[in-house]
């Protein structure tokens, strides 16, 4: 603590450059710590399915290939199987395509038995919702988002399903009630969720009647998950339309891998700001070293051992480093809520950070070790030679 | 007899540029007894500043033999030097070289940080080391703010903050005018008369000597005759 003022004062020795570099280092954190979140977010999803009890059942070869829905029957027919329900991609959006909402037609009965305890919703509106074949309930925040009310009529573009009475894409619901989650972990990934009629849904587009994306399964014994899957894709085996049944957190991933694989590109984007950031800050703490040869010589004269040297050099930079880190990520976390504005359904965590310092104590080591090494062997007598 | 502070046997030192060996110290043999001011003069290149940092312990000879303050600094390794200089020798050199950016009390207070003195204890040494040289109203000015006779007292406290027996001093009045100069001359008087530090100036300039209670002359790497100044 007693070098502290030393490393702080020669820190500042050129405030224009250390600002300069600082601001370089703290934009480069900035970005690590939204795309680190995001990157995060993508690879720790909280499902909107959760659970070892629940399997998904999807087409073996991809999720956007569909199944017959008579598969149904034949899936509550494997023991172990407690409640089957199904759902298609809708692929719809409010007005906008940035307003997309995850509307969802399901199966009333077997939609809510299947996942009986995990919603919170008024059971006049859940009567509504059962009694209007339009009916649409909706996410909390969703209504919230948007301002809707119950009674409104909410129209949503799809991205596939065209009506077979007009070929138009869009629909139209009529908002009968609202529904929140119990598990707080949840919220995020429900957030956007409206729930509509299967029934309507099937009957309404223009074709692949009779179709489902996915089913959902709840199983009596979740230790027998693995036996029950196999035992569901068995029966399926060398059908038209063979099964990939899978815990339902594993699909979720599967999910999001459709995309690509969003975490190596955001690292990838990571690793070519930190690069190019290596190469800034290096040269930057080489050159504050080059022009400081006398001062660091007259240090050793005074006494001050070749590790001392070392460690001052490396102190500065750990100190400038682990400083704009600090800025930089505190930054990032107060875009979080603009982030997560725009990737809704995925929970962003600050714990994403953490691993920001230790990229910050790795970049001070590896840009202040070489400076800090030529500061150590310096010879005195040829450092002060230029200037006595 | 008085006991020598520095002594030298033999002493030789090469360097070597490329293929070629510099001899630029031969066979010196030297004693200086605790309590001497010392002037060591010559021509450019013969080899006084070498000399001043084999007895400062910046530099180790090739061969021979080289006691301070009864420590042999040729058997010592870098590591030792380090310790031995923070706690035995002050250096002043031309152009100060204080640290810019840090106040002159910061810069005084450089030496003690290599001791286990807490932070007021080493204010207050460096404040004495400033009051020491006169300069004590100075201590919040940076190196920037000083004149040169001024900077060139904060680099005198610093050499003697830590309480050195022996200071060496590089020219110290190299780089001051003549007013200046004899004031840094007469401070290094006094520090060497009433507070019994040895001192070795290297100097050009012969009024600087003058200051001095013996003169070295240096020429070609060789010792060339020793004088008693009153």
């Amino acid at each position: 603590m007693k070098y502290f003022p030393l490393v702080w004062a020669t820190l500042w020795r050129k405030k224009t450059r250390t600002i300069f570099t600082l601001l370089s280092v703290v934009v480069a954190f900035l970005l690590f710590g939204m795309l680190e979140t995001v990157a995060h977010a993508f690879a720790h999803p909280s499902t909107g399915i959760t659970g070892a009890d629940k399997l998904v059942t999807t087409n073996k070869y991809s999720i956007t290939l569909a199944l017959p829905f008579s598969d149904a029957q034949q899936i509550r027919s494997v023991p172990g199987v407690s409640e089957v329900t199904w759902m298609s991609w809708f692929g719809g959006y409010y007005q906008e395509s940035k307003n997309f909402v995850f509307a969802v037609p399901i199966d009333t009965d077997s939609y809510f038995n299947l996942h009986k305890g995990e919603f919170i919703v008024d059971d006049g509106q859940l009567q509504a919702f059962r009694n209007t074949r339009t009916g649409a309930l909706l996410n909390s925040a969703l209504m919230k988002k948007f301002g809707w009310k119950v009674g409104d009529k909410v129209p949503l573009h799809s991205t596939i399903w065209t009506q077979k009475s007009d070929g138009s894409l869009d629909w139209t619901f009529d908002v009968v009630g609202s529904f929140s989650v119990k598990d707080p972990t949840q919220a995020s990934a429900q957030s956007l969720t409206l729930l509509f009629h299967y029934e309507l849904f099937d009957e309404g587009r223009s074709f692949g009647k009779g179709n489902v994306s996915w089913f959902e399964e709840r199983v009596s014994d979740p230790s027998q998950s693995l036996a029950i899957s196999n035992r569901i894709d068995a029966l399926f085996a060398n059908s038209p339309n063979e099964t990939k049944t899978q815990p339902a957190n594993d699909f979720q991933m599967a999910f999001i891998k459709q995309f690509g694989d969003i975490g190596f590109v955001l690292r990838a984007i990571l690793g070519a700001v930190f690069f190019t950031l290596l190469f800034l800050t290096g040269n930057t703490m080489m050159q504050s070293v080059r022009e400081r040869i006398p001062e660091l010589a007259v240090l050793k004269t005074l006494g001050f051992g070749d590790g001392k040297v070392l460690a001052l050099v490396l102190a500065e930079s750990l100190l400038l480093c682990i400083m704009a880190a600090v800025i930089g990520l505190a930054l990032s976390f107060a875009t979080l809520p603009i982030i997560k504005q725009g990737l809704q359904g995925l929970e962003l965590s600050p714990r994403a950070f953490v691993p920001g310092i230790g990229a910050a104590v790795l970049l001070a080591l590896i840009v202040g070790l070489p400076p800090a090494l030529r500061a150590m062997r310096l010879n005195i007598v040829d450092a002060l030679a230029d200037k006595r | 007899m008085t006991e020598a502070i520095v002594r030298l046997r033999n002493v030789d030192k090469r360097y070597t540029r490329g293929k070629q060996s510099v001899e630029v110290l031969q066979g010196l043999t030297l004693d200086i007894p605790k309590g001497e001011f010392v002037a060591l003069m010559g021509p450019s290149g013969s080899g006084k500043t070498t000399l001043l940092n084999l007895i400062g312990g910046l530099d180790t000879p090739s061969s021979g033999e080289i006691t301070v303050s009864g420590q042999r600094l040729d058997q010592l390794g870098s590591g030792a030097l380090a310790r031995w200089r923070a706690n035995h020798v002050g250096f002043v050199f031309q152009f100060y070289n204080l640290m810019p950016m840090l106040s002159a009390q910061r810069n005084v207070e450089l030496p003690l940080l290599l001791t286990n003195l807490s932070a007021a204890k080493r204010k207050a040494n460096a404040l004495a080391a400033l009051t020491l040289v006169g300069i004590a109203d100075r201590a919040r000015h940076k190196p920037s703010e000083l004149s040169g006779g001024q900077a060139q007292r904060v680099a005198i406290a610093r050499a003697l903050v830590a309480d050195p027996a022996l200071l060496v001093c590089d020219e110290p009045t190299g780089d001051l005018d003549r007013k200046s100069a004899d004031d840094v001359l007469q401070l290094l008087q006094i520090l060497n008369r009433e507070h019994g530090k040895s001192i070795i100036i290297v100097t050009h300039d012969p009024k600087a000597a003058e200051f001095a209670s013996r003169q070295l002359h240096m020429d070609k790497g060789a010792l060339l005759e020793a004088g008693t100044m009153a």
